[in-house]
């Protein structure tokens, strides 16, 4: 294969920048692969912080209803909705997608294959800035006549659909609208990804050579593709109805609200999969680095995540057993439902066997892989009394639902992300986050959090539904003790946010002044810690690596180093 | 586990209980046991100076049945969850069992309407007796309910009967329930519904049968009054074939 | 800067990268226009009233439309051929002939709008031609921007004679919205 240019990338006009790029050429409007990437997870944390505030101010009426919130005011019932509205919202669709696949992605699949940038530099500069306005639009509409939209992030229709019911004329058609956008930037990014993938790996990288995280944001990519297409149509109908006023989803007119569920969940239950896979790879990379351990079966988690892949698409009516459909077609979802548990196991059992025999080293982004492990295991098994349609009738749409899901998410997403940062930080930025505090930030992150949501599954268990904006008008469950439970829910909270202050502050302080990291602080193994830290643009200079081994080769017998880098030729041994 | 945060107040309650129950211990069996093989995995392969990891590809057959027998016992409580869901799942929303009184349940931004049939037994007749926010039911009595969304989406959920349904505009949805103890608990909406979905409470009342004879007859208008405990039995007797 | 992109040229499955993509896009997009149909499906076994808005449509101009693509199919594959050839002159004309059978389509479908507007089908008779007009015109847009993207390919690459492999990609593109009409077109016009 020829690794130089060839006609095809001949249209590639930009080096006439000239040597000196300005700030903007640079950071903002640069086609190289990390700039995109740190575009992403900047983007995406800063939208962490307005869906973190939005909880913030949600819990503490919770807590305290009626109170006026500090930095916020009263919540009023059309504040509540829109606030948890757009927190679901934005936490997938604006921190959990863009950090873990396009952050990620973009980071790691250049540098992880071997090659010095995406196939697609242009697309994937347009992907971001797609992707930077819809989260514009998102936050725009916040601030439009009537406020943002407020009718759950599922959207149901006819709530969704006519501003005479969700009150929102502007709001939820900018909601809506923003969310299409979004979609558009990660099929961008997504087709851009597989294509990398499968086209641009480094010589000698064997489809079992690809590090794990990377076949992860690849199947999750594919997942993407495959199940937003229905949604897509689906957004294009209600958008319809919102702005035009047809009746696709409108019963008076002869359409089916229902039909809307369907096509949300047919996407909604992969996308699921589609954050977690990623932040599994992430785990799986930082628990071969750190106990220094070959991974426990490469191909039994690469066949149970395709697995996992193919059958996330049959349990997307778990989501509505109670919704009307027609009461027997749960009869087969419940049973795909439990079904899916078993490739999750196989790979958080994998996660364990490759511990088994390790040599475990406990440096931050090792604990919070750890912590993945362990708390996502609630978060599945949790899943299970969802999955059982018998008390699904009871638990649908409680605290319980919430707890769990966020038992999920806050694994992927948060904790994921942050052994992903803690990690990568020093391939990103060419120097070391402060391990003490990174253990701080740690204990304080994983502890609070088990802190708000273990009460929650408490209330959910005894009916205390989502979405409410008030519980003082049941008298049932505005008791006491349940008051007692989500005054504390809301103080683990405070707590937790207090306590990314520090990580912060570390993040800011390390960029300038943390230990200078060489190529490989870690002694990990795969192509990214060939590159120097941080890699130039280009990567690796004119000497692009070579793959002649798979991606966890740690503690070989016979060798005298416990790690073999992918790109080390077999005589150097 | 539910019943110590709500009593059972209808005829199914104790079997979806039961099967929380049941997945309850199956699922903490296998948690407990996976977290304290994590943590003893952790603990005793931490990191020693001068000590190895050792090499396990995870590929040889030995390797793969440790992960695989135990996802055999797994697959064995799942099929031991799931037989009891469909027994569970039929009971409540597929059976429809013979019914003595029926309710109408009409839901809309953002209140509830309840239509009980009334003196007669059967409803849209001039003895119906409409509330908003407030259902009467009386105990051990099979009901039939019908339910129906005025506007958009809501959901018909009454926790301590472990009951939940959601109303679809545009459809009409029957089901069933039987109420097993007297008392006065909430009914909630649990699905977004707009502004006022946290503020739709209705709060519904079990009566003894006698107690609820009372109801009847005080909300009775006078003129339809003295032939309602014969009109009662007759409409029995004119449903009863027809329940089939 | 000045650093040309390895990562472009590279092709480890054997494919050209462009067209490895535009399979891509054509799978994501089977996906969504798969959404739409079996929206369709769906609608149309649950309301007899499909059936009869569907006898309202106009067959004659479908079927015309229908002709167009499927010849327009035949001179994107003769300018592909002529790209394979280096032959920038018939590629050009192929692939401008292409565009002008696109335009017929779009001119037949606005005539077909125009005068189903004027009997009184709009956006808001019923659901049948909400989905009508939505659909139609979604793939309207695709074959609109294929139209677009051919008039870029052919005066900016073929003219100047570079990126030849842009011409298989554009006609793989052009084959899929093809497709989708293929599907669309007995959908809305045959089946009443």
């Amino acid at each position: 294969m020829a690794d130089t240019a060839t006609a095809t990338a001949g249209v590639d006009h930009h080096d006439d920048h000239g040597h000196h790029e300005s700030f903007w050429s640079k950071y903002c409007f640069s086609t190289d692969h990390k700039i995109i990437g740190f575009q992403y997870l900047f983007t995406g944390m800063a939208m962490g912080l307005i869906g973190g505030f939005f909880s913030y101010v949600f819990r503490m009426h919770l807590a305290f209803p009626g109170s006026s919130i500090p930095f916020f005011g009263v919540v009023s019932p059309a504040a509540y909705n829109s606030l948890v509205t757009n927190h679901g919202t934005i936490m997938i669709f604006w921190v959990a997608m863009p950090v873990l696949i396009a952050a990620l992605g973009n980071f790691l699949i250049p540098l992880m294959i071997g090659c010095d940038d995406m196939v697609f530099p242009k697309i994937n500069r347009l992907s971001y800035q797609i992707f930077l306005i819809s989260a514009i639009v998102l936050i725009a509409s916040f601030f439009v006549p009537q406020g943002g939209f407020g009718g759950a992030w599922t959207a149901y229709p006819p709530l969704s659909a006519e501003s005479q019911y969700n009150g929102t004329p502007f709001g939820a058609p900018m909601w809506l609208i923003a969310v299409t956008l979004e979609i558009v930037a990660f099929l961008l990014g997504g087709i851009n990804f597989v294509t990398t993938v499968m086209n641009a790996r480094a010589k000698g990288m064997k489809l079992y050579d690809i590090p794990m995280v990377v076949w992860m944001i690849v199947i999750a990519s594919i997942l993407f593709m495959a199940s937003v297409g229905p949604l897509v149509a689906g957004a294009v109908m209600l958008l319809f109805d919102q702005t035009l006023g047809t009746g696709f989803f409108d019963p008076a007119a002869g359409g089916d609200p229902v039909l809307w569920q369907h096509l949300f969940w047919f996407f909604g239950h992969p996308e699921v999969y589609v954050v977690l896979l990623p932040a599994m790879g992430v785990v799986i990379e930082i628990i071969c680095t750190f106990s220094r351990k070959k991974l426990f079966g490469y191909r039994m988690i690469l066949y149970s995540s395709i697995g996992l892949g193919i059958l996330s698409f049959f349990v997307w009516a778990h989501h509505q057993f109670i919704s009307g459909v027609d009461p027997r077609a749960t009869y087969l979802f419940t049973t795909t439902t439990l079904l899916i548990s078993i490739p999750v196991a196989i790979m958080l059992f994998a996660m364990i066997g490759t511990l088994w025999g390790g040599s475990i080293r406990f440096t931050t982004p090792m604990l919070f892989a750890l912590s993945f492990i362990a708390e996502f295991l609630i978060g599945g098994v949790t899943g299970i009394w969802l999955g059982s349609s018998g008390t699904d009738i009871y638990l649908h749409d409680t605290y319980f639902v919430l707890a769990h899901f966020h038992y999920t998410f806050v694994p992927i997403a948060i904790i994921g992300t942050f052994a992903a940062i803690y990690y990568w930080f020093p391939k990103m930025f060419g120097r070391q986050l402060n391990e003490f505090w990174g253990k701080i930030h740690f204990w304080g992150t994983v502890i609070p959090f088990n802190g708000i949501f273990l009460p929650l599954f408490v209330l959910g268990a005894a009916g205390q539904h989502r979405r409410i904006a008030g519980f003082t008008a049941y008298p049932d469950l505005y008791t006491e003790n349940f008051q007692d439970l989500r005054v504390f829910a809301t103080g683990s909270l405070i707590v937790l946010i207090l306590f990314q202050i520090p990580f912060f502050i570390n993040f800011i302080v390390s960029l300038k002044r943390g230990k200078k990291a060489g190529p490989n602080p870690w002694k990990a193994n795969t192509l990214e810690w060939v590159a120097p830290s941080p890699p130039p643009h280009g990567n690796f200079g004119d000497n692009l690596p070579e793959v002649y081994r798979g991606p966890y080769e740690f503690s070989v017998e016979g060798r005298e180093d416990d790690y073999w880098p992918q790109n080390l030729p077999e005589a150097s041994k | 586990m539910l019943e110590y945060f709500l009593p059972r107040a209808s005829s199914f309650a104790g079997s979806i209980d039961h099967l929380f129950d049941l997945i309850t211990y199956l699922v903490m069996f296998w948690f407990l046991l996976v977290m304290a093989f994590f943590f003893y995995v952790v603990f005793r392969f931490r990191a020693k100076p001068g000590q190895k990891a050792q090499y396990i590809t995870g590929e040889t057959h030995k390797q793969k049945q440790a992960v695989e027998i135990p996802h055999y016992l797994i697959l064995i409580c799942d099929l031991a969850i799931l037989f009891y869901t469909f027994k569970v799942w039929h009971e409540v929303k597929i059976d429809m069992p013979e019914y003595d009184e029926q309710v109408r349940v009409i839901a809309q931004q953002w209140a509830w309407t309840f239509e009980h049939a009334g003196a007669d037994g059967v409803l849209d007749t001039e003895d119906d007796i409409v509330l908003i926010n407030e259902l009467v039911l009386k105990k051990d009595t099979q009901y039939k309910y019908e339910l129906q969304a005025l506007d958009v989406m809501h959901s018909f959920s009454i926790p301590v009967f472990r009951l939940k349904q959601d109303a679809v505009p545009g459809r009409k949805i029957y089901g069933h329930f039987k109420p097993i103890l007297e008392g006065e608990w909430d009914v909630q909406c649990a699905e977004m519904c707009g502004y006022g979905h946290g503020f739709m409470p209705a709060r519904v009342q079990i009566k003894s049968s006698d107690e609820y004879a009372a109801w009847i007859a005080e909300n009775t208008p006078a003129n339809l009054k003295q032939d309602a405990a014969y009109a009662n039995t007759e409409s029995k007797l004119k449903e009863a074939p027809n329940n089939g | 800067m000045g650093h040309k992109i390895i990562a472009t040229g590279r092709s480890r499955t054997g494919i050209p990268t462009g067209r490895l993509a535009v399979w891509w896009v054509v799978a994501s997009e089977i996906v969504i226009f798969g959404g739409l149909i079996a929206v369709y499906l769906l609608n149309r076994f649950l309301h007899g009233s499909w059936a009869q808005s569907a006898a309202h449509t106009n067959t004659f101009i479908g079927g015309a439309n229908t002709f167009w693509l499927l010849t327009s199919s035949y001179f994107v594959v003769l300018a592909h051929a002529a790209a394979e050839k280096r032959d920038a002159k018939t590629a050009r004309k192929y692939l401008w002939l292409t565009i002008a059978l696109g335009g017929c389509f779009m001119g037949f479908k606005s005539y077909e709008y125009a005068t189903e507007i004027a009997h009184g089908y709009t956006l808001f008779t019923s659901n049948f031609w909400s989905f009508y007009y939505m659909a139609t015109g979604l793939h309207g847009f695709h074959v609109l921007c294929g139209m677009v993207i051919m008039a870029i390919i052919a005066e900016k690459d073929i003219k100047h004679e570079q990126n030849w492999h842009r011409v298989e990609n554009i006609g793989i593109y052009w084959h899929f919205v093809d497709i989708v009409w293929i599907f669309l077109f007995p959908l809305l016009y045959i089946a009443k």
